[in-house]
């Protein structure tokens, strides 16, 4: 790998203000780079990379990024995408969305996109919570956590962000913590030189709105946590007690052709006289 | 617009809704997303059928509304003229992003088949109640371009139209129909292709190290490359810069503002449409849009044949409203009479520009029925 | 796994960028970073620093960079970057053309 810190700086937009606007300790920061790290590790070309964000923190990612970027509405970053994808089936599509963006309001939106199986990478950056308006309950909140909207503890159970993009259908299914960043590297790589609609879940602490309120101590702790209890899926079958641990890796992997691979077939085999369906 | 080439026109019975396909793809339009509502909904159909077997065209049906004017955004952002069509309650879903596609300067067009009546409402009946949520539905203040389309040739010429005002200006461009309109009947006569002239967005041409996003020009329109062409820049709903970031500067927020609107102010000469019939020296002045103007002209017809002075201005452009062309006619007219099919929509517009001078009345129909000639001349003469 | 190598990398902090999380320093194993008394953090003890990579990889402000001191020497790869994940604490890989951006 060459020198980390040289590719990302690579692909930073120098004339934006840094550091970045995260907390201290915002697992996005990670993400951001695994990003980066990535697209270079596979050669595609910055003009070639579109990245679509949402509203929240995990949306400003797309500021920072030299790439193509569309900072979206909250929840729908992934109906602009499969606009885009469809459109130049060339570009390589990635939407990062955040838990809220993703699976709250944008629920509907994931399910079906995952289900039309467009060529979109869709990068969940999972911290549990809304980070940016200061920490209320999201669709990912667990049971029992405590947020400025559940204070006396969630008492409404979470989506399993993984088993969401399994049911919808998704080609790809990949889920990895931040602290293990090199393996999310690794999935995002393979996520991305992939047909089809891929998930990537990154789990990713927010100390300042999840963290602090139940029951970490410092940004730290939350990254002990991740080390600890964000395991291989394999490990993770293994265990007698799996109370708390979360499975990591590789879920579905499908090679089902992108829903623009599949409209370009209809209209060529339309134009050939032949009249059907890819 | 027009132009004789009569041979290669074809002749064709058509639904106002298909008048809206054909105009769409005449003016080069090769993506549609959409979610099927009444009386919007053979729009979609059509494209369905007609866009893939053009040479790159794409329909989608999406999950909702919301979805369905997202991907339109991401399309045109990727260099393609795009349209959506809906219908009231999914008019009000596409609110949000209808303000993140001006604030965006992202060119679409979005046909609103209006129903009668708020919510679920009157699916199959007409009604014009969507035309100050067609200005002011999104939130934040914003310019747009609405347009209406009273008849079925006109639902092609104006849905060309619409697309060169987008490309042109930038700008989302909602083109109102009523459901009589689109689902009206009518033997048209499809122009050619090259009768028309139609407008590309304009694209950079310099270098991609030079080009600002969003820099000020002499229409006040920036260049905008499709996605993927070697311009990176940075979209965002966020109030932006030069460079399409971010910024909280009251000089450059100001700048950006006053841009948006005088993008479009500059040039109410070529975006505020209307009709004249009979205008002259009227002194009974009907002002009408949609399916309702067209029982307006037979009623000013009849009028005139019983020697009343009336005269008929017919509103193409809503949006901004065309107040130059409303304006000259306050001199000779006594009276000004607004039907529409809603409490009073476009007619707050009329007084307001009318300050007072002369006497405006107005027919305000709500029950899911039109406007007919008859209930108008009685107005008039 | 490949046997440490130690004191074969310069381990910069950029002070400008550094948050004062304290990531790096709770998770280096080689005890290499601290937190100053500025908040932030410093390398403390560069030649014990086993190339890992960590800290470079999970600085969440890309506030840290490493770069073999001798650019020829480098190029063992790490399987994991967690470190208390493995009881042998493998190298990291150095393509050694590329100087700090
Ligand atoms: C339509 C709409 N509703 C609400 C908001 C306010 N809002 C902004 S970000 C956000 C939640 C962000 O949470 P998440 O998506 O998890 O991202 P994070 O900040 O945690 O990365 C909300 C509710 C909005 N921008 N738009
Ligand atoms: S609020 Fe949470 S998600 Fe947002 S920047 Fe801070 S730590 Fe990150
Ligand atoms: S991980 Fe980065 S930001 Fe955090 S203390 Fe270390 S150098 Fe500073
Ligand atoms: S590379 Fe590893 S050993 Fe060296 S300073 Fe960083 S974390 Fe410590
Ligand atoms: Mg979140």
């Amino acid at each position: 790998m060459a020198n980390v810190t040289q590719v990302i700086h690579k692909y930073l937009r120098h004339n934006k203000k840094f550091p970045l606007v995260f907390c201290p300790g915002c697992g996005h920061g990670i993400v951001l780079g695994s990003l980066v790290r990535s697209v270079d590790a596979l050669n595609i070309p910055q003009d070639k990379v579109v990245v679509v964000a949402g509203i929240g923190c995990s949306g400003r990612i797309a500021a920072y990024v030299d790439f193509n970027t569309v900072h979206a509405t909250h929840g729908r970053a992934l109906t602009l995408a499969t606009g885009i994808k469809m459109s130049n089936p060339e570009l390589t599509v990635i939407a990062v969305m955040g838990d809220g963006d993703a699976f709250s309001i944008g629920g509907n939106h994931f399910i079906h996109a995952a289900r039309r199986n467009v060529g979109v990478t869709a990068l969940v950056l999972n911290n549990f919570i809304y980070g940016m308006t200061g920490g209320q309950c999201s669709s990912t909140t667990p049971f029992g956590a405590y947020s400025h909207t559940s204070p006396f503890g969630q008492l409404e159970k979470s989506f399993d962000i993984v088993d969401m993009a399994r049911a919808s259908g998704a080609n790809g299914v990949f889920r990895e913590s931040v602290f293990h960043a090199k393996r999310l590297d690794a999935l995002l790589q393979k996520a991305l030189s992939r047909p089809g609609f891929n998930l990537v879940e990154a789990l990713t602490p927010c100390f300042t709105q999840y963290g602090r309120n139940n029951k970490f101590k410092t940004p730290v702790d939350m990254f002990s946590w991740l080390k600890k209890y964000a395991v291989p899926i394999e490990k993770y079958e293994k265990l007698e007690n799996k109370d708390g641990y979360i499975p990591t890796g590789v879920f579905v992997e499908k090679e089902e052709p992108g829903l623009e691979a599949r409209y370009a077939a209809m209209r060529d085999s339309l134009r050939a006289g032949k009249g059907g369906a890819a | 617009m027009s132009a004789p080439a009569k041979k290669k026109r074809k002749l064709m019975f058509a639904l106002g809704n298909e008048a809206v396909a054909e105009g769409a793809l005449i003016a080069g339009c090769s993506f549609f997303a959409g979610y099927p509502i009444t009386p919007s909904t053979e729009i979609m159909e059509i494209m369905a059928k007609r866009l893939p077997q053009t040479e790159d065209g794409v329909f989608l049906q999406m999950e909702d509304e919301i979805a369905s004017m997202g991907a339109c955004i991401g399309a045109s952002l990727a260099g393609r003229k795009a349209m959506t069509a809906t219908s009231g309650p999914g008019f009000s879903l596409m609110q949000e992003q209808i303000g993140y596609a001006c604030m965006t300067e992202t060119p679409l067009v979005l046909v609103n088949v209006m129903r009668g009546g708020a919510s679920t409402g009157l699916p199959t009946n007409p009604g014009q109640g969507d035309v100050q949520q067609a200005r002011w539905g999104a939130h934040g203040d914003h310019p747009i371009i609405v347009l209406s389309a009273g008849d079925v040739p006109e639902c092609l010429t104006m849905t060309v139209t619409a697309f060169n005002f987008a490309e042109k200006y930038r700008t989302p461009v909602i083109l109102l129909l009523d459901e009589v309109t689109a689902h009206t009947r009518e033997k048209i006569e499809i122009p050619a292709p090259d009768e028309f002239q139609i407008f590309n967005r304009l694209v950079p041409s310099m270098p991609p190290e030079w080009y600002k996003p969003y820099e000020e020009t002499v229409r006040g329109v920036p260049p905008m490359p499709p996605i993927g062409s070697g311009y990176r820049f940075h979209v965002t709903g966020l109030i932006h810069d030069k460079l399409g970031f971010p910024t909280s500067r009251p000089d450059e927020v100001k700048g950006l503002n006053e841009r948006l609107f005088r993008k479009i102010d500059r040039f109410f000469h070529d975006i505020q449409l209307v009709d004249r019939y009979e205008t002259e020296d009227c002194d009974h002045l009907v002002i009408a849009y949609g399916s309702v103007a067209r029982s307006a002209k037979l009623a000013v017809r009849q009028a005139r044949e019983r020697g009343v002075k009336a005269g008929l201005l017919t509103l193409r452009t809503l949006f901004p409203f065309p107040r130059i062309h409303v304006e000259p006619l306050l001199r000779h007219c006594s009276k000004i009479l607004v039907p529409e099919l809603n409490m009073g929509q476009i007619s707050r517009e009329v007084k307001r520009v009318n300050n007072g001078r002369v006497q405006v009345r107005t027919i305000n129909r709500v029950d899911g029925q039109i406007i007919t000639p008859s209930q108008i001349l009685k107005e008039i003469s | 796994m490949t046997r440490k190598k130690k004191g074969k990398t310069k381990v910069t902090v950029y002070p400008a960028w550094c948050k004062g999380c304290g990531i790096c320093a709770a998770f280096c194993p080689a005890k290499v970073l601290e937190m100053g008394p500025d908040g932030k953090a410093r390398a403390v003890r560069e030649e014990d620093c086993v190339n890992c990579g960590f800290c470079e990889l999970h600085c969440p402000d890309f506030a840290i960079s490493v770069e073999p001191a001798d650019p020829e020497k480098n190029g063992k790869s790490a399987e994991d970057e967690s470190p208390a994940e493995e009881s042998a604490l493998p190298a990291r890989e150095h393509a050694g053309e590329n100087q700090p951006g």
